[in-house]
């Protein structure tokens, strides 16, 4: 199962290749891979999803809380949550293709944010899933280029990450 | 400063080797008394020494070393404390700030090059901060699960152009950092019913229970239950060798009583120990009928590989002290004609198989066994030495023929399983305490790793005595080509090239001693433990067709399928 796990780490060098270490490490994979410093600048925020059963990801918790620099995480997927990534992608768009692009970054409610007489560049926001919707929508032969920021996420309601 | 703050955490005794890099430290060293430096002769055996004065004595051991090849000679000896959840702070000096990152001269990335095997480093980014960061890598060293720490120093910073108030810290807080004390009551009261009710109990120990301090205490708790315990490689010593209830070493060369035991077993508690490989054998078969406790304080080590029924994270002191009170609080007493019962099978598989009711191997030929080399070692020094051990069959039988009776005696390297740990080791426990009896166990393979702290030894008079159970191969490595591969001996051979270690010990202004005849083992031995001043290389020729037995069949065993001799299989 795929598992959103956001984690609070200390600003401090050496904090995210010890994370990623940890993975390649332990052969756990890392689908996606989001940091940020945070609000708090001593503190960076990272997401990651990453793919695995139960006592997989509860492994991945536990050596992620070990880990000295790690001030907090959680398993976002636990929970209610909304999830969000970015995509720019630049598709081939001329002749009768640009209304048909068109047509479908609407229905996506993205963003043309660059264009060309023979492309246009996209914006896109979304939960995972609907990127690759699109992607799938816009079709491999007229993709020229994608750039996707990797998934972040935060829980709904009252629930917050911090210290 | 950084020495000034080593000697404020009470640190006595550095184990290292200087270079380029380390200079301005060693000069520290030079002007000041009360910390003692010990100078190896590899950065690899100043790592084991200090690892083996933390095994030995509870002390965080220290190690300094130079940047570049210092540094990277002291990784095995890192990766062999980490393995084992060792105490250890590694200084290494780095080149100077501004350079880092040009491949200067003698540069590596040891944060880097070390960040999978060690519990956190730190690298000193202005003179000011050394004191907060020693005291926190102490700390981090030792609280917890313990394990090795890092603190990579550039040069620069060990010779600042200001100077700065220095005052050592006397407490550290480090917010993401608060590791395990007391477990979860609720989850104690349930381990202890469940042990009450138990039929077939076995309390399985490992070094959590030695490296925790929790040895007197377990000791209690098996004694007023009247349990069987056995223990792992790493938590020999942690109850009472010689004593009735213990039932000798689990796992792959474990005894035929323990792993039987455990396999049929109802209940185990599991202490301070992390379900190994070599000591499960196939997961999917481990132990089927039992309902497991598992104390550790690593969270991670719990449900890792076999599923726990009732966790608690928490330090073995605090948790023991806790059931202790629980089960006499509650005046409850085990169901006795159930473990009555219990013993009286543990008892007969003793009988049938067991290594200590009887010897196991040929006792009939003329060659010296290397079983009864360590039998002999156990009488001479009364059970009492700090053993120390190199990898291989010389190991295996030291852990099934020494009993152990204190914790803390028996130093060897069991999770990363490195030769070369032997000598350095003996030396890190001479330094600990110089007037204990330090025997090192080892094989002709084993001991070529180190073999040049033989000259450390001279330096510092330290009198370890060297017991090298000669089989003229990698007789671990064979054992397995005996097994496995029809006896084709691919590179665990030497064609006659060892070396006349008598004349080497010698050659180092030691003794040396080669045995060769069964007769005059006890002797040589005993004459051997007299020249108590003195280094004494015991070269030991032993029957070198034998193997480690029991031993788990594998892969697809059970922990009841053991091969008990080359012929004979449960
Ligand atoms: C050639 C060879 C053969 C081997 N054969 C065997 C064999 O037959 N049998 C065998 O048992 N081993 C064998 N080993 C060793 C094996 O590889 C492991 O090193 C060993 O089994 C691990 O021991 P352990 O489970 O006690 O864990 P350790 O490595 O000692 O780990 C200690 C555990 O205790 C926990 N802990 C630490 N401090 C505390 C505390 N204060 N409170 C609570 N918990 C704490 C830690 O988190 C950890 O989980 C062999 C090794 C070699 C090299
Ligand atoms: C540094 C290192 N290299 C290789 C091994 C693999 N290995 C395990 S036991 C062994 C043989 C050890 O030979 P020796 O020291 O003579 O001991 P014996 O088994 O003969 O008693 C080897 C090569 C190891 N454990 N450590
Ligand atoms: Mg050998």
């Amino acid at each position: 199962m795929r598992r959103i796990i956001s984690v609070l780490v200390e600003n401090a060098p050496g904090a995210l290749s010890r994370v990623v270490g940890l993975f390649s490490q332990r052969g756990y994979n890392i689908e996606t891979l989001t940091v940020a410093p945070t609000e708090d600048p001593t503190l960076s925020r990272l997401t990651l999803t990453t793919i695995g059963d139960d006592h997989k990801i509860e492994q991945i918790t536990k050596h992620l809380n070990k880990l000295i620099d790690v001030v907090k995480l959680v398993d976002l997927s636990e929970g209610a949550h909304i999830e969000r990534e970015l995509m720019l992608i630049k598709v081939k768009a001329s002749g009768a293709q640009r209304a048909e692009v068109k047509r479908c970054v609407d229905i996506f409610r993205g963003q043309i944010v660059d264009v060309t007489s023979t492309l246009y560049t996209i914006q896109i926001t979304g939960a995972a899933d609907k990127l690759d919707a699109f992607v799938q929508a816009v079709g491999d032969a007229a993709i020229l280029e994608v750039v996707r920021t990797g998934v972040s996420g935060i829980s709904r309601g009252e629930k917050v990450l911090s210290l | 400063m950084l020495i000034r703050s080593l000697r404020d955490e009470g640190v006595e005794c550095i184990f290292g080797y200087p270079g380029g890099a380390a200079l301005h430290i060693y000069d520290a060293i030079f002007r000041q008394q009360d910390v003692k430096h010990i100078l190896v002769r590899h950065e690899q055996a100043a790592t084991h020494a200090a690892d083996a004065y933390s095994r030995a004595t509870g002390r965080v051991g220290t190690v300094l070393v130079t940047s570049g090849p210092g540094a990277t000679n002291a990784i095995t000896g890192i990766a062999t404390a980490y393995m084992d959840s060792i105490p250890m702070v590694v200084i290494s000096g780095q080149v100077v700030s501004e350079r880092i990152g040009e491949d200067a001269f003698q540069e590596t990335d040891m944060v880097g090059v070390s960040r999978p095997i060690v519990k956190h480093s730190f690298m000193v980014k202005h003179a000011s901060e050394i004191p907060d960061l020693v005291k926190k890598a102490y700390y981090i060293a030792s609280t917890g699960r313990p394990g090795p720490v890092v603190i990579d120093v550039p040069k620069d910073i060990t010779a600042p152009n200001e100077t700065f108030p220095y005052e050592y810290p006397e407490r550290v807080k480090i917010r993401s950092y608060t590791p395990a004390t007391r477990g979860h009551s609720g989850q104690i009261k349930k381990a202890v019913q469940l042990l009450m009710e138990a039929k077939r109990p076995v309390i399985y120990a490992g070094g959590g229970v030695i490296l925790g301090n929790g040895c007197d205490l377990l000791t209690e708790l098996a004694r007023m239950l009247n349990y069987p315990v056995t223990n792992t490689l790493m938590g020999l010593g942690a109850y009472p060798g010689s004593d009735r209830q213990f039932l000798g070493m689990l796992g792959m060369h474990g005894t035929f009583e323990a792993n039987t035991a455990m396999h049929h077993s109802d209940v185990i508690l599991a202490v301070g120990a992390r379900f190994d490989d070599r000591v499960t054998n196939t997961v999917s078969k481990f132990c089927p009928s039992a309902k497991i406790i598992h104390i550790d304080v690593d969270p991670a080590s719990i449900s890792k590989t076999v599923a726990a029924d009732v966790p608690i994270v928490g330090a073995v002191d605090s948790v023991l002290t806790d059931m202790l009170a629980l089960v006499k609080e509650s005046g409850e007493k085990p169901d006795g004609e159930a473990i009555a019962a219990w013993w009286k099978q543990i008892d007969e598989w003793r009988e049938r198989h067991g290594i200590y009711t009887k010897s196991r191997y040929r006792t009939d030929g003329d060659k010296i066994m290397p079983q009864d080399v360590i039998k002999t070692l156990y009488e001479v020094t009364k059970g009492d030495a700090y053993v120390t051990s190199d990898v291989g069959q010389h190991q295996m039988f030291a852990a099934q023929y020494y009993l152990f009776d204190k914790p803390r005696r028996w130093i060897n390297s069991g999770g990363l399983g490195t030769m070369g740990f032997g000598l350095p080791a003996a030396m890190g426990c001479q330094v600990a305490d110089k007037d204990a009896v330090v025997a090192c166990v080892t094989g002709e393979g084993s001991i070529q790793m180190c073999i040049q702290e033989l000259s450390t030894c001279a330096q510092y008079h330290l009198p370890v005595k060297i017991i090298c159970l000669n089989n003229q191969a990698l007789g671990m490595v064979k054992q397995w080509q005996d097994m496995q591969y029809d006896s084709r001996y691919s590179e665990s051979l030497y064609e006659d090239s060892l070396p006349d270690f008598v004349k080497l010990a010698e050659a180092y202004g030691h003794v040396g001693m080669k045995v060769t005849k069964k007769e005059e083992l006890k002797a040589k031995m005993e004459e051997c433990f007299a020249l108590t001043d003195r280094v004494v290389f015991m070269d030991i020729s032993v029957d070198s067709t034998e193997h480690v037995y029991p031993m788990h069949v594998a892969p697809n065993g059970s922990m009841r399928d053991m091969w008990l001799s080359k012929t004979e299989r449960t």
